[in-house]
């Protein structure tokens, strides 16, 4: 009963469990919804989501499971980047030329619109037209929030099947995995239990011998709880080639946030110069300088870099080899600066092992990490995780 | 027993059958929403509209999972033992219940709220997995099993502070509060304040949908931010035109106290409130 719908669900990397599968078959028998399509699509998310960064996912596997359409999400995967200003840089003279034959950029963007939205009520095909469109640059333009809409707008009469077609949750998907229990497991060998914090746990065993000594007049003795004292500082690389990767660094990075209670975390482009951002969308606000990482930030840290290291080996070695700014020192001072003043530092490079040797930049990063550079894999984070713990 | 709108609080249909979902199929439901959407007044509500009880636990960075099934006092049985006293032959007198234990083994099947359980340590939802399943425990001391009579309605809110484990989740039915659409929140309002205006009411939602529409803001305000503010506009007697005119002068609105709660972002709403205004003359 309902096998297809759960394997739907399944395929569509909501992560459900045949637990949860029949509990939706239990509420079911009981009656708690009847013949109502979007009582049923309420009832089955409650059952089988449990986190809304799930609900967008779910959504479309309702999508197809009850209407049979073929969904492409190319909505979200076109970056931000291609929105109308940016467009605008990118037209050649030619193209512009073009354009102003065309009735000027407003008028086309209009026509895109209503091309679109004929698009929409047909309800398919969507893919294929989204297709064509998007080797052009105008195409770019439909994925701009005003001109896409995937759900249709305003049908006044809420008809039950749409619910899922609103897509309403799509911004809380993070595309996270989050049980890749693989990597929970490894970063968990990292824990490190000691006592800190105020004594407040009744310490039995001293309690008795103090006791003891005193000939038996109560001397209670107190010490502190047990916590999981690793701090873990992590470095990203976010952006350009680490695009093909952003899977895995993902799941690394949501499985550490559940790990760690002291984690910090930054991003920086290709390699460590004088700032890292605190977000990945790297803007000029989130600065924030190494010097005030190494100052900020007590030497036993963990530290981990997560790059690919891939880059032109200049951009390593010498001053002003950065690609986006100039800076003043090469980014191998300071990646040595944060190593020396960190003396726990692993870096874990996505790529694979045996293209390593292809990329000189590697190599370069590889000394200066005193080869303490291994893959994201199950094998090579644990690896990593042994050398963090050498003393 | 179908739970629905009272008349103190306005329930969604959605919310509604996960509500009813978890009281038939007795699992415990986690509600996790922005903060002021009315997490925790859902069990206060629930409760009151299935006369019952209440059992409330608040989750602190401190809170034990072992806190909510019992505690063994072993600090006053030493001192007991000491003084001579006769209660310190039985280990009972020292082990108090915790909030589960309670509810346990309440008369009437209670109302469970476990607030806020992202606030406690990443270990803690993982040490109650088998409480919440089985609704049971031991307790060590006494050899004694604890066995709920009638599984309490558990309900458990979340800020998404730290994620919780899937095992947890797995037990768990899960709802996302979403933020009111317009017609809910006024529904919202003329239950927290009825008689209000419809002129100063509308008025006060334009303002208050668009201070929540600019992105940069830090906090966001919610319903209870919202509500609180009409309040104050009710209690200075501040008329609708007020607020237009606020609007057309653009500066900050009357009381903006109430819906910002960050310097940054007040002198953030006040600068791009004079550039729409620049923009629109």
């Amino acid at each position: 009963m309902l096998i297809d719908f759960f394997l739907t669900v399944r395929k569509y990397g909501v992560p459900v469990s045949i637990t949860e599968w029949l509990d939706l078959l239990k509420a079911l028998e009981q009656q708690l919804v009847f013949a109502d399509m979007a009582e049923f699509y309420l009832l089955a998310r409650l059952c089988l989501v449990k986190d809304e960064v799930h609900f967008d996912k779910f959504d479309r596997a309702c999508a197809e499971y009850f209407e049979g359409v073929e969904s492409l999400d190319l909505a979200s995967l076109i970056p931000p980047e291609w929105l109308v200003p940016n467009l605008i840089r990118q037209l050649s003279e030619q193209d512009k030329a073009a354009l102003q034959k065309a009735g000027g950029l407003e008028a086309l963007l209009n026509k895109f619109r209503e091309r679109l939205k004929e698009q929409q009520e047909r309800h398919q095909g969507g893919n294929k037209w989204i297709g064509t469109g998007g080797s052009s640059p105008f195409g770019a333009y439909g994925f701009h929030p005003e001109g896409i809409r995937v759900g249709q707008q305003g049908s006044g009469q809420r008809r039950a099947v749409k619910v899922w077609d609103e897509r309403q949750f799509a911004d809380l998907d993070s595309k996270a995995e989050l049980n890749n229990r693989n990597i929970k497991l490894a970063l968990r060998q990292l824990r490190r239990f000691a006592r800190t914090g105020a004594t407040l746990e009744l310490d039995l065993a001293g309690t008795i011998s103090a006791t003891s000594k005193q000939a038996g007049y109560l001397d209670l003795q107190f010490q502190r709880e047990r916590h999981n004292a690793v701090k873990v500082l992590m470095l990203f690389d976010v952006g350009g080639s680490m695009d093909d990767h952003i899977e895995q660094v993902q799941q690394l990075f949501s499985a550490a946030h559940t790990e760690f209670k002291q984690l910090e975390f930054f991003y920086f482009h290709n390699c460590v110069y004088e700032h890292v951002w605190r977000s990945n969308k790297r803007r000029p606000q989130d600065l924030v300088s190494v010097q005030e990482l190494i100052r900020t930030y007590h030497s036993d840290y963990k530290l981990i870099f997560v790059g690919d290291a891939t880059m032109g080996p200049y951009e390593i070695t010498y001053p002003g080899g950065s690609v986006e700014h100039f800076n003043a020192e090469a980014g191998a001072v300071w990646l040595s600066r944060l190593t020396r003043h960190f003396g726990h530092y692993v870096w874990l490079n996505p790529q694979p092992e045996e293209w390593w040797r292809s990329y000189a930049s590697i190599a370069v990063i590889q000394q200066l990490m005193q080869q303490r550079m291994y893959g994201l894999s199950q094998d090579g984070l644990t690896q990593a995780i042994r050398t963090l713990l050498q003393k | 027993m179908a739970f629905q709108s009272t008349k103190d609080y306005i329930v969604s249909p959605e919310l509604a059958l996960a509500v009813n979902a978890a009281i038939s199929l007795e699992k415990p439901l986690l509600i996790k929403g922005e903060p002021g959407t009315g997490k925790t007044k859902l069990a206060e509500q629930l409760a009151a509209s299935l006369d019952t009880q209440l059992i409330q636990w608040h989750i602190k960075s401190t809170t034990k999972a072992q806190q909510g099934l019992y505690e063994y006092d072993a600090v006053s049985r030493l001192r007991d033992s000491q003084l001579g006293d006769s209660r310190v032959h039985d280990i009972q007198n020292y082990i108090k219940p915790g909030k589960l234990w309670q509810a346990f083994t309440a008369p009437k099947r209670p109302v469970l709220l476990i607030d806020e359980i992202d606030k406690a340590d990443i270990e803690f939802p993982n040490d109650l997995l088998h409480e919440l399943d089985q609704m049971a425990f031991d307790v060590y001391e006494t050899g004694e099993s604890i066995r709920a009579k009638v599984r309490p309605i558990v309900i458990i809110t979340s800020n998404n502070e730290k994620e919780l484990p899937d095992a947890f989740l797995r037990r768990c039915f899960f709802h996302y509060i979403r933020f009111p659409d317009a017609d809910t929140l006024s529904a919202i309002v003329e239950v927290h304040l009825p008689g209000l205006t419809k002129t100063l009411l509308t008025e006060a939602l334009e303002l208050f949908f668009g201070l929540r529409d600019m992105a940069q803001l830090k906090k966001k305000p919610s319903t209870s931010e919202l509500i609180d503010w009409l309040k104050l506009l009710l209690a200075e007697q501040i008329p609708a035109q007020a607020l237009t005119q606020s609007k057309e002068k653009g500066g900050l609105m009357p009381l903006y106290g109430a819906l910002l709660k960050n310097e940054q972002d007040v002198a953030l709403v006040e600068k791009l409130l004079f550039m729409a205004k620049r923009a629109g003359r």
